[in-house]
């Protein structure tokens, strides 16, 4: 066989292929000429071919069958065979591999080997990818190196330290006593390893942290003060030319020692005391023209605002960032604003001198400083400065990337909503933001802004012009089509009757509302949730208009054969309004109240959410009790309050579209007919896609906590009904209940229905249960999953009320649990 | 906390490729290519720093080989900036024919 070829002359014959297929090809050809001389054990070419196929897995082809071959090389006596042998096991061996701990042996010999490059190597090897047992058994070879006086190997030593650290935390206190004297060196690579190693065993245990900064009297190590001393010295000295950067001496190594004092300095009053003055020394003695010099002043800002830096440091940090701001370079000036952005919660004032530097930095070509720049201009809005930044911010937003367009609208409307000097400005900006960024605007402002609209009561006759304006010329904007159309909805008798006050009132006919709303309707460009805003706008018009209702009545019935199910349950509905409900309408239709503001956190009282699927007749409770969170399905059922089902609530234009039911309007539930013929599978079939997203992410339950005691919740009348827990991994404020019902009489329960409400600092989801009925003799059982969000750890109980049939009477019960085991909710 | 550590010529293909944390190796490719095709996209006035999914990446071009760095939040990207000067200067001592 002959030689195998020398990684360079693969490396050129792998650049002279053309395509991806004869570069797969010749590395193809390669990997089985590998392949073969590993069979054959060749060791005068296995380094060769190793280091061939380290390049082919850089280029990203499977490299596995080395790993083996790695191992015999840093096996064997030469050192170029340890080499890559080493830098084989770096590259393809990792914990996931089983071979790795074959290599153990190897390292420990190398790590005591005669030869300092040897166990150079092997420290590093160790450094990359030794798993915890490796580092378990090494670790007192490498604390043994941390304390030689071989520089080279000291600093490989501390860094292979970090590595050992960051997978075997407990074995750090076994590297505090060498790292007594790893400052006292001049070598400055052992100084900056030393200080990564300080770094990475501060940040892991505040324990470490705190011994650092102790004060000690006697001994003249105390870290701070040692830390500024080589700060000084680096900043003092005169040219070196080992470590000479542009300039500057070792930055590198500054900017370390920087950091390192921010974490030492950080809510801790002595230590920041101990480095004001070096701080200041640096800030101001630093050369800005070169990148250095400012990487350096920026690590710098960054530790003053971190630590607890008197004034006086604090406004020269700002000023750093305000000449920053300032520069043409792009990098500077990002970096400024991502350090604005930090402080600008702690130092506003100071920030929002700066404000028209920053307004201008939206105008930058840059996308990632468009961006800092935006965000940062959202901090700074106050009531002050509202209006004018709110200029600038609509002039962005029309110019901007579309990326961007969604947060900035979701920014300006929580920025007006803040800060609006008056309800006019709000209403006018809000619908600036409609019309220019219209589709961009998120599902969750449409009900924000209605809410918005129906609270300033004076402002509809206007609102409802302006948007009719809007909508006239161009109606694909989709959340700009649905705030007007429910506008129109609600307010088109304002509209039609041409009173406003604050503007010129336009001259509109019912037929022309009623064009639009229909134009609406028919576009293709109209998504199915803003059809139905639409058709319940034309419904609510039928009591506002006076002359066109026949021509309402018209479209609702054209729609009563729709294919979109949802208009199609809408239509059907209106349509029983005309004929059979006539004498409803009025009252269902009127005009609504002024809504509260819901917040989506925390119910106001106990609500509880049904898992059925049935097409269950949904009841709400009047508006203003405030409802519950965003997430949770539409259905609410009210357990305790014991409302009667009231046919008389006011429309929402409720929509169930497969967009979360985040919509405040949705809260206020459905048109509740009891004489209505549902035409077709009502869209609750969305519903156990919402049910499944009801907290905030499917939970993931990898392991049932050990032994949760199971309950019996309830027992009575042969009805037995278990609880057994579950407390998820990765959220570990939700609790997962299944409850098993099983019936020992000797009739089956049929329609069993579990209901279940709790605290009002809880969340509850209901998932559908396996079958409602109970099979008699205990036969079989019913289970259902419930899942319980605990954010406050408190004791869990809950109120049951079961309803079944049974011997052919309905039964019904109200039962309170008590008996939860604490592991089920701490 | 560095991330990776990339050479990739204009052309997409890589000439380094240093990961310091595992990454698979079929995702290898497909990161770099998405990598390069964000700094390529960008024009000589706009800064080095791209915020690209939840990391940054700080690159610099060199004639036609891009350098390309992955880092956290943690790290001063300037720092890096000039991490990466410096090591195409110790290539260049070191090689004399960068």
């Amino acid at each position: 066989m002959p030689a195998p070829i020398r990684l360079r002359e693969l490396i050129r014959t792998i650049r002279t292929a053309r395509t991806q297929a004869e570069e797969r090809e010749m590395i193809q050809k390669e990997c089985a000429a590998i392949r073969s001389s590993f069979r054959e054990e060749d060791n005068t070419y296995r380094c060769r071919n190793v280091a061939k196929l380290l390049y082919m897995h850089m280029l990203g082809y499977p490299a596995h069958f080395g790993q083996l071959e790695c191992l015999k090389l840093i096996a064997s006596q030469k050192f170029t065979d340890k080499r890559i042998g080493y830098l084989g096991a770096m590259l393809l061996l990792d914990e996931r591999q089983d071979v790795h701990l074959l290599m153990t042996n190897c390292i420990k010999n190398d790590l005591n080997h005669s030869t300092q490059y040897v166990q150079g190597l092997a420290l590093c090897t160790l450094g990359c990818m030794g798993s915890s047992e490796m580092c378990r058994d090494l670790a007192g070879e490498v604390e043994k190196l941390l304390k030689t006086s071989n520089s080279y190997l000291r600093k490989k030593a501390a860094l292979c330290a970090v590595h050992v650290i960051r997978k075997v935390p407990e074995l750090m206190e076994m590297f505090l006593p060498a790292t007594k004297n790893l400052l006292n060196e001049k070598n400055h690579g052992v100084l900056h390893t030393s200080v990564v190693l300080l770094t990475e065993m501060c940040e892991r245990s505040p324990d470490m942290l705190a011994h650092f900064r102790k004060v000690r009297q006697l001994s003249s190590s105390q870290l701070v003060p040692q830390l500024v001393r080589i700060l000084k010295n680096l900043i003092m000295s005169g040219y070196s030319p080992e470590h000479d950067v542009s300039g500057i001496s070792d930055p590198f190594l500054q900017v370390r020692i920087l950091r390192l004092l921010r974490i030492l300095g950080r809510n801790d009053d002595d230590s920041s005391e101990a480095m004001n003055d070096i701080l200041a020394q640096v800030a101001t003695n630093t050369e800005t023209s070169k990148n250095v010099g400012n990487a350096i002043l920026y690590e710098t800002v960054l530790t003053i605002m971190d630590i607890k830096s008197e004034s006086g440091l604090r406004v020269l940090a700002i000023n750093i960032l305000g000449r920053f701001l300032l520069n043409n370079d792009k990098n500077i000036r990002y970096v400024a604003l991502t350090s604005l952005l930090k402080t600008v919660q702690t130092d506003h004032n100071a920030v929002q001198r700066h404000r028209s530097t920053i307004v201008d930095c939206l105008k930058d070509l840059d996308v990632s400083i468009k961006r800092r720049a935006m965000e940062l201009s959202f901090a700074l809005v106050n009531g002050n400065n509202v209006r004018g930044m709110m200029k600038e911010l609509l002039y962005f937003l029309d110019s901007c990337e579309p990326e961007f367009k969604a947060d900035c609208a979701s920014g300006i409307f929580l920025a007006a909503e803040k800060y609006a000097p008056s309800k006019r400005w709000h209403i006018d900006t809000i619908m600036r933001v409609l019309t220019t960024a219209g589709s961009y605007v998120r599902d969750d402002a449409v009900p924000n802004l209605i809410q918005l609209i129906t609270n300033s009561v004076e402002m509809h006759a206007y609102t409802v012009q302006r948007l009719y304006k809007a909508i006239l010329g161009d109606y694909s904007q989709q959340p700009l089509v649905q705030v007007a159309s429910w506008c129109i909805g609600e307010y088109g008798d304002l509209l039609v009757s041409g009173q406003c006050e604050e503007e010129e009132p336009i001259q509109v006919t019912e037929d022309e509302v009623l064009d639009i709303l229909e134009s609406v309707l028919i576009s293709n460009m109209s998504a199915s949730v803003t059809r139905g805003y639409a058709l319940t706008a034309i419904m609510k018009l039928s009591t506002r208009f006076t002359c066109t209702v026949n021509r309402i009545k018209k479209v609702v019935s054209i729609y009563g054969s729709s294919i979109d199910v949802e208009l199609q349950q809408r239509a059907v509905e209106y349509n029983a309004l005309f004929k059979k409900y006539d004498h409803m309408r009025p009252a269902l239709l009127e005009r609504m109240p002024v809504m509260e503001k819901v917040t989506t956190n925390g119910p106001a009282e106990i609500v509880q959410t049904n898992g059925e699927t049935e097409t269950a007749v949904l009841e709400t409770k009047p508006p203003p009790s405030g409802l519950q969170p965003t997430n949770q399905a539409n259905d609410l059922l009210d357990l305790l309050g014991g409302s009667d089902i009231t046919p008389v609530i006011p429309t929402a234009p409720t929509t169930k579209p497969a967009t979360a039911g985040g919509e405040l309007l949705d809260l206020l539930g459905d048109l509740n007919l009891t004489g209505s013929p549902v035409p077709a599978p009502a869209p609750q079939i969305a519903q156990p896609s919402f049910l499944l997203d009801g907290l905030t992410s499917p939970p993931l339950f990898n392991d049932i906590a050990a032994g949760i005691p199971s309950i019996t919740a309830y027992n009575k009348n042969g009805l037995k009904i278990d609880f057994t827990f579950e407390r998820s991994n990765t959220n570990p404020s939700v609790t997962v209940i299944t409850i098993q019902a099983s019936n020992s009489t000797e009739l089956d329960m049929t329609d069993f229905v579990f209901q279940a409400a709790v605290p009002k600092t809880f969340q509850l989801q209901l998932l559908s249960p396996s079958s409602s009925v109970i099979p008699a003799f205990n036969s079989g059982t019913i289970t259902q999953v419930i899942k319980v969000l605990n954010p406050q750890k408190q004791q869990l109980r809950m109120r049951i009320k079961l309803t079944y049939n049974h011997k052919g009477s309905a039964m019904q019960d109200l039962a309170e649990v008590n008996n939860f085991p604490p592991q089920s909710w701490q | 906390m560095i991330k990776f550590f990339l050479m990739v010529n204009k052309q997409g293909q890589t000439r380094l490729s240093r990961y310091y944390e595992h990454v698979e190796i079929n995702k290898r490719t497909m990161l770099e290519a998405e990598v390069i095709k964000n700094c390529l996209s960008r024009s000589k006035d706009e800064c080095s720093f791209v915020e690209y999914k939840d990391f940054k990446l700080v690159y610099r071009q060199y004639a036609a080989l891009f350098i390309v760095v992955g880092i956290d939040h943690t790290e001063n990207e300037m720092a890096v900036y000039e991490l990466i000067h410096n090591f195409v200067e110790v290539l260049d001592k070191y090689f004399s024919r960068v």
